[in-house]
């Protein structure tokens, strides 16, 4: 009974130390770096953070439910790496305690004990018996030991001098400080991740918010206050405009983050290179604290953040700060209406009820420059110019998004301005191509276009055609007439490849090519005479027919007019005049687990390159009197360089050779 | 002062750093020193305090690497002249590169880095001739082949540096800022690093096999050049107009050398310790012992990981500062925290556990392949903030 509190005692301390040996040992260490080195692979090949949406449409709901509760869509600050990441810790820990004692130890100590038995064991020995005196031998060993960089302490023995050398203890720090260096850096590194807002989260102290609110009815509960030591979020402020809070991304939501400050941006700048490339993005901000005596004003551009109160403000990215537009809707449909003036900002959805149709605008996006790759072999970049980019929405729900630009492109000599089409973000988008008139402007191809819906006028310039000649009778000449003015009709609903499919349904296969061909004749003929009727209505003289860049014009406009049908829309949106506000994407962190990690990373780069390059060498040199003289033990040891250590250590052993005679 | 005392004198002096010096060595470094200080006083306006430090300490440094390592000395003024000569042909801008002799065929930044293709694949050829051939001669003329591209390599790149301010004063900068130019950097520093090596080995054999990495690397220069047009020299976009990209590139390719010539020094230790176990006399037994490629090896490794652990710090400092945060698990991040855990894993083995032989041989070669997705699959295959060099 006496007995068991004491066994057990010492069961206790062989059960800690077989764990500090667990712990310590180097098998552990090996599984932990490659556990981490495969968690941080899935980390890469699936991409990290974002909307979960994404996920299910990748994965399908049964697999994203399996990956979510695995945490691999946020890898990095899932249960389970950071439960890696802490066993690291310990491990390297556990290592530093059990080593590190003894390493520091080694570096002080110059094995002055070592017995002749020990020296004569390594590898590198060599022994004379010398005819010199005791005092030679020792001044010799001294000097060449010093020269060599080992520094020495002599110790008289029984009968007997030994002096150890030693250089090149800086490798043992080096191993004290590069595993010191790993537990700081992981340490750190874990303040500044977001274990301490996954904490919080599970005590149900903070939850995200993943509807689309204004930040200050975000609720208290997705908020998080200016006690918040560790951070990383972002915000964008439109210019002239502040804010106090930013956004921070978290799981399928976001999170607020209040500041003590206010950040305003004054003024947002993009400069470019010559080619077009951007070269800058610079933020001029003024930081509102009531802490300041006046505002602080600095500017800030990528590479180049401000750093206030431990809080880092970056250039992060930028958008539209709601730049106002003003628009001029055409109707592509329909005779004789006229176009309409209107006015928006980005940002904003607005209600319109346009040619009998209602339709919501919503307007998402401006860009004052669009730099796209040139086909000019001489340039690689051209400025295509402002562009704006909006949905319209029908009253079912369904929207098309559209990327009009303000000036006109050219392509092989005729310019035309450029709007894309798209049904979903996935698509790309496809143009129409408008062409330009002569007054620079679009009215003459809307006034084509509106002719060409012009019914009466339609009759009346097939009356005046003479297609087939004029030997048919009034009445079937009349009924031919009504057949042209059906063609175009068909040709503007649905292009040319309408009118070829209509032939293709309607006439017998040994038929269709004469037919088809006539049906184009007639088309053309009939666009022809309208756009002569277009253009003597704007005063052109058109008598003796139309010059080249007049009849280029017609066969744009009408190419155009073809599509019109796959454009899908019935108005079209001239982006007339604007007034630019931008907006710059801020970045706002606080980091203090900087604090450890950086000057573990200075201990880092230390260690690793004293571990290397000063590595532990050791020298001994042992001698006694006999009567034949003095006998002579060189040895050396070294913990790892073994071959430049040999190297070394005859260098040492020839110049002893041939100092010493024997 | 008895004969001990003479010969210890004798001895401490014959070895002495100092009075080891040739003549010879000394007219290197007045030759250093003067050319650093007319750049001093000619350009003392242009630079900031650092630069003036860098400029002063890249004097004093080059005088110590050309001490220690003496062919240092003919590589910088071969660099120097050609460099000097390249730069004065460009008098009415960047179309004399077309009409200029000397720069269309010699040493425009293009027609460098041509020279330096040539040149390497070449050597590559003419050291497997000699290790094949056992012949002498022919591992000299290999030698000097490399030696000659690895100038041409470095004439391209300064050239280049020059050309970038041709094109526009805010669009020059440092080349190393894409694929095209860090592979040119590669092959320069695997080669340097390897002709240390040789001369400090003594053996030529292992030429062929590293330099058949350099060879690998032109091929795709070539490629990515003539398919690509990725010569042309682009501005910076604003992200990488930072002072830290100039250490921090230079770093890392310092790291990836290193870890190419091991997993090639790996290979010849495959091949080798096969022949050996094979009881073989043939061509494998020209290259040097085990224990010699071993502790190549090991030392290409170390230094690579020295080096590639201050440039993925470097690289953290510099995120920091351009991205908001010193770690944001970006996939070409936590790629060279991969490669970095694998060689620390690959450390750890040889010094604590004490492995030696094929396995780590073998684990060198497959560094190099999760070094290469470091490199160049990140960069292919995954997207995120480090995409610099897209393919």
């Amino acid at each position: 009974m006496t007995n068991q509190p004491t066994t057990s005692i010492a069961r206790g301390a062989k059960t800690s130390a077989l764990l500090v040996r667990f712990l310590g040992s180097m098998n552990l260490a090996i599984t932990l770096l490659v556990a981490l080195s495969i968690a941080a692979i899935i980390g890469t090949v699936l991409q990290q953070n974002q909307p979960y949406t994404d996920y299910v449409i990748k994965f399908g709901p049964f697999w994203f439910e399996l990956f979510q509760q695995l945490g691999l869509y946020d890898v990095y600050s899932s249960g389970w790496f950071l439960f890696i990441l802490f066993f690291l810790v310990v491990s390297t820990s556990t290592c530093i305690y059990r080593n590190a004692p003894n390493m520091l130890r080694e570096m002080r100590e110059y094995r002055e004990n070592s017995t002749l038995e020990t020296l004569k064991n390594y590898p590198n020995t060599y022994s004379w018996s010398l005819n010199s005196t005791h005092v030679e031998v020792l001044d010799v060993t001294q000097k060449l030991f010093q020269h060599n960089g080992y520094s020495a302490r002599i110790k008289e023995g029984d009968g007997h001098t030994l002096v150890s050398g030693m250089k090149g203890a800086g490798s043992r720090l080096g191993y004290v400080l590069t595993h010191l260096a790993i537990v700081l850096v992981c340490i750190g590194g874990l303040i500044d991740g977001n274990a301490i807002l996954k904490a919080r989260e599970l005590l149900g102290q903070i939850t995200t918010e993943t509807r689309n609110l204004p930040a200050d009815e975000v609720p208290g509960i997705s908020r998080l206050g200016v006690e918040n030591m560790s951070f990383r979020g972002s915000v964008s402020i439109p210019e002239s405009r502040e804010s106090d809070v930013l956004f921070i991304n978290y799981k399928d939501g976001y999170l607020v983050q209040e500041l003590p400050f206010s950040v305003e941006v004054k003024d947002f700048r993009i400069e470019h290179y010559l080619s077009g490339q951007p070269k800058s993005f610079e933020s001029d901000l003024v930081i509102h604290d009531d802490r300041l005596a006046e505002p602080l004003q600095q500017t800030i551009s990528v590479n180049y953040p401000l750093i206030y109160d431990g809080y880092s403000i970056y250039q992060a990215s930028f958008s539209d700060g709601g730049s106002e537009l003003e628009l001029l809707a055409w109707p592509l449909s329909g005779s004789g209406t006229a176009q309409k003036k209107l006015e928006t900002k980005v940002g904003d959805d607005l209600q319109l009820n346009l040619f009998n149709e209602s339709w919501v605008l919503e307007t998402s996006n401006f860009r004052l420059f669009n730099i796209n790759p040139s086909d000019d072999p001489s340039k690689k970049f051209k400025n295509a110019g402002p562009s704006v980019q909006f949905k319209m929405r029908d009253k079912t729900g369904e929207a098309k998004e559209f990327l009009n630009y303000m000036v006109p492109v050219e392509r092989e000599g005729q310019l035309y301005y450029l709007s894309g089409v798209r049904s979903s973000p996935a698509e790309e988008f496809k143009y129409l191509y408008v062409p330009v008139d002569d007054a620079g402007g679009i009215d003459r191809f809307m006034n084509y276009l509106h002719a060409l819906n012009d019914k009466t006028l339609l009759m009346d310039l097939a009356a005046k055609q003479n297609v087939t000649g004029s030997s048919l009778p009034s009445q079937d000449s009349a009924k031919f007439n009504e057949a042209m003015v059906r063609l175009v009709g068909v040709f503007l609903k649905s292009g040319m490849n309408g009118v070829i499919e209509q032939v293709g349904k309607n006439v017998p296969t040994d038929k269709r090519e004469d037919v088809t061909k006539l049906y184009v004749r007639v088309i053309q003929q009939m666009l022809g005479a309208v756009y002569l009727d277009v253009l003597a209505k704007e005063g052109v003289d058109v008598s003796l027919g139309v010059d080249e860049k007049k009849a280029a014009f017609f066969d744009a406009a009408s190419a155009a007019i073809s599509s019109i049908d796959r454009y899908g829309s019935p108005v079209y949106f001239q982006l007339t005049s604007f007034v630019h506000h931008q907006a710059s994407g801020l970045q706002i962190a606080k980091a203090p687990g900087k604090n450890l990690v950086y000057p573990g990373c200075a201990m880092l780069i230390l260690g690793v390159f004293l571990m290397f390059y000063a590595p532990q060498k050791r020298m001994w040199a042992w001698f006694e009197t006999t009567e034949d003289g003095i006998k002579l033990l060189l040895s050396g040891h070294a913990v790892r360089d073994n071959m430049d250590f040999s190297a070394e250590y005859q260098q040492l052993q020839a110049q002893f050779g041939r100092i010493l005679s024997p | 002062m008895n004969s001990t005392q003479t010969a210890l004198q004798f001895e401490i002096d014959k070895q002495s750093f100092w009075k080891g010096l040739t003549p010879f060595d000394w007219v290197w470094s007045i030759v250093v020193m003067l050319g650093t200080a007319y750049a001093y006083v000619m350009y003392q306006d242009l630079m900031d305090v650092y630069e003036k430090g860098i400029l002063v300490s890249t004097g004093v440094g080059l005088v110590f690497l050309g001490w220690s390592w003496k062919a240092m000395r003919g590589l910088s003024i071969a660099v120097f002249l050609l460099s000097i000569l390249g730069i004065s042909r460009y008098v009415n801008g960047l179309s004399d590169a077309d009409t200029d002799f000397f720069l269309r065929f010699l040493v425009s930044g293009q027609s460098a880095v041509m020279w330096m293709s040539a040149l390497y694949v070449l050597a590559t050829v003419t050291y497997f001739i000699a290790f094949f051939g056992r012949s002498d001669f022919a591992g000299k003329v290999a030698s000097a082949m490399t030696w000659s591209a690895t100038t041409m390599g470095l004439v391209g790149l300064m050239v280049r540096w020059r050309e970038s301010y041709l094109i526009g004063i805010d669009v020059g900068h440092i080349p190393v800022s894409n694929l095209y130019e860090v592979f040119i950097l590669f092959s320069i520093i695997t080669a340097l690093l390897y002709l240390f090596y040789e001369r400090r080995y003594q053996t030529r054999a292992l030429g062929g096999f590293v330099l058949l990495i350099i060879s690998a690397a032109v091929a795709f220069l070539l490629w990515y050049m003539f398919d690509r047009q990725a010569d042309e020299i682009q501005p910076l976009v604003p992200a990488l107009k930072s002072y830290w990209m100039k250490i921090h590139v230079p770093a890392n390719f310092v790291g990836y050398g290193a870890f190419a010539l091991a997993a090639m020094v790996g290979t010849a230790f495959l091949v080798r310790a096969t022949a050996d176990e094979r009881g073989s006399n043939g061509i494998a037994t020209a290259l040097p012992d085990l224990d010699v490629l071993d502790d190549l090896m090991y030392k290409s490794i170390a230094l690579g990981f020295a080096f590639f652990t201050l440039a993925t710090i470097l690289g953290a400092l510099w995120a920091a500062e351009a991205w908001g945060g010193y770690w944001s698990w970006d996939p070409k991040e936590t790629w060279a925290l991969i490669v970095w855990l694998n060689y620390a894993a690959w450390l750890h083995m040889r010094l604590t556990k004490g492995w030696r032989g094929k396995p780590m041989a073998a684990w060198a070669i497959i560094g190099l392949f999760v070094t290469l997705f470091a490199f160049l699959g990140v960069n292919m295959f995954l997207s995120g903030l480090h995409s610099y060099g897209e393919l």
